[in-house]
């Protein structure tokens, strides 16, 4: 076999690992409830009279924060705890196969939770002419801040046999990377440091969150710099995850 | 004879832990080896590391004669292991957790099928196949596991405690299975039951705090029990070389 079909081996019997309990069903219905309560009740999609996605989108991160260390927590600390990582590990595979098998299984099932929106799409397209464009960017830009935060909570679950853990582990540490690109904290650092200073960290600070480009995406246009910085976070953690297991997945 | 399973000079240490001190372990095909020792010896480490799950501190392992750290791919693939505690997968059913094991071992289609069939019949878990595994008992888990080991009929086998948690009869008929298994295959096994030594056993280690301390056939280890001792010699023996509360412990027994 080679890498491709080992990896995929992996991916297919995660997928479905997902289905085999309630994860997926409550994780589906919960995802979909709140996205539907953010954009009517809170972003007041009908009240805009704009048919654009925006009130829909501008809240993922949001429900990303906590939904996705759900998803990602199981990933690693539940190998560990149940020893099935010792199974894994001492079939043919590379630690490489399992943790991308793994993480694109988890991406794949949030990604599937995204498809299942497409309804408001619909419901937009349907009242009124908005920017298909800018709504398939704004997919995008979703999918890509899921992946992120669960390549962030995949190697988090890692280091740790406790599911909780974990899931504190991700939440904190994606929140993390979504406050540094907020003006409030951008403004506060700006305050406290010297004036030069203080505007390129925050201007550096302000480039390495989730949420500027996450913010830059929402106009609709797709900046090499955005997909580069979700790619290059995906990427480092997916190799920063790998590393973990290999150094500590008999601890 | 071939040897199936070479460990040289194995060491691990877990920080300040000196786990294995240098064991060396030649296992030819057809040899049935039981890994006695006293719980934290060092027997689960020492097959964690025949299976390429722990990497050693120092020394080497050769599968078939494929250097397990530099080609553990290919290596892993003539091993079937059974870790301890049988892990597997509790959501799933037992026919899912083969197939994924077939599939992992490179089978598909029509071949996954035969193989699933004949590692279910094996172990005898027909009853239970459609079964998710967290309903099954401690001794159709174990099985499962066992099952998992022997799907993809491997040159060597690594079995850590095949027999724990199970009823006199299922223990019975894991030995048959080994005994059938034997052939020409290496077998390593761990076991606290020294009678099950006697019995599928052609070799016996055991290992105390990390060192090899007796190596040789289960009759050589019974033979080293004086004659007075007319009961349960081999616990005689296990004892005399793995903790200092024996009378006259046997003289010259590390190998």
């Amino acid at each position: 076999m080679n890498a491709f079909d080992r990896t995929l081996c992996i991916f297919r019997r995660e997928f479905r690992a997902y289905f085999a309990t309630p994860l997926a069903a409550v994780f589906l219905v919960i995802f979909l409830f709140l996205a539907g309560f953010f954009t009517f009740n809170v972003g007041g999609l009908y009240e805009r009279n704009q048919a654009d996605l925006r009130p829909f989108f501008q809240f993922h991160p949001w429900l990303y924060l906590f939904l996705v260390p759900a998803v990602s927590m199981r990933l690693w600390a539940e190998e560990r705890r149940t020893g099935t990582i010792e199974l894994l590990t001492t079939l043919p595979f590379t630690v490489a196969d399992l943790v991308i098998g793994k993480f694109l299984a988890a991406w794949a099932f949030t990604t599937l939770a995204l498809v299942l929106t497409v309804p408001i799409w619909i419901t937009v397209s349907w009242l009124g002419n908005p920017d298909h464009g800018a709504i398939v960017v704004g997919y995008l830009a979703s999918a890509l801040m899921a992946g992120s935060f669960l390549a962030i909570g995949s190697c988090l679950s890692a280091f740790t046999k406790n599911q909780v853990i974990a899931f504190v582990l991700c939440a904190v540490v994606c929140f993390l990377v979504l406050l540094a690109g907020f003006p409030a904290v951008l403004d506060m650092l700006r305050s406290w440091l010297p004036e030069a200073a203080g505007d390129r960290v925050a201007r550096a600070l302000g480039s390495m969150s989730a949420m500027t480009h996450f913010d830059s995406m929402m106009r609709g246009v797709i900046d090499l710099r955005d997909l580069v910085y979700f790619g290059s976070v995906m990427i480092a953690c997916v190799f920063l995850n790998i590393l973990v297991i290999d150094w500590k997945k008999a601890d | 004879m071939t040897e199936l399973i070479v460990a040289r000079r194995l060491e691990k240490r877990f920080g300040d832990i000196h786990a294995v001190r240098g064991i060396d372990l030649h296992v030819p095909a057809g040899q049935v080896l039981g890994f006695l020792g006293p719980n934290g010896a060092g027997k689960s480490t020492s097959m964690r590391m025949l299976t390429g799950f722990l990497e050693p501190t120092s020394g080497s392992v050769e599968i078939c004669g494929i250097d397990l750290a530099n080609n553990a791919l290919i290596a892993k693939r003539e091993i079937g292991y059974l870790p301890e505690g049988a892990p597997a997968y509790p959501d799933m059913t037992v026919e899912e957790f083969l197939r994924f094991i077939a599939r992992a071992r490179g089978f598909t289609g029509a071949e996954a099928t035969r193989r699933v069939n004949r590692a279910v019949d094996l172990v005898h878990l027909d009853g239970v196949r459609h079964q998710s595994i967290e309903t099954l008992s401690k001794g159709y888990k174990r099985r499962t596991g066992l099952a998992q080991a022997l799907l993809h009929d491997p040159k060597v086998l690594v079995l850590d405690e095949p027999t724990d948690g199970l009823d006199p009869n299922q223990k019975h008929e894991v030995r048959e299975l080994i005994r059938k298994l034997g052939g020409d295959r290496a077998i390593v096994l761990s076991t606290h039951i020294l009678e099950e030594v006697e019995a599928v056993c052609t070799r016996a280690v055991i290992i105390n705090r990390g060192s090899i301390v007796f190596d040789g056939t289960p009759a050589q280890m019974e033979a080293k029990a004086p004659v007075s001792v007319t009961r349960n010699r081999l616990d005689w023996v296990f004892r005399s070389l793995t903790t200092s509360d024996v009378r006259g412990a046997v003289k010259g027994a590390a190998v």
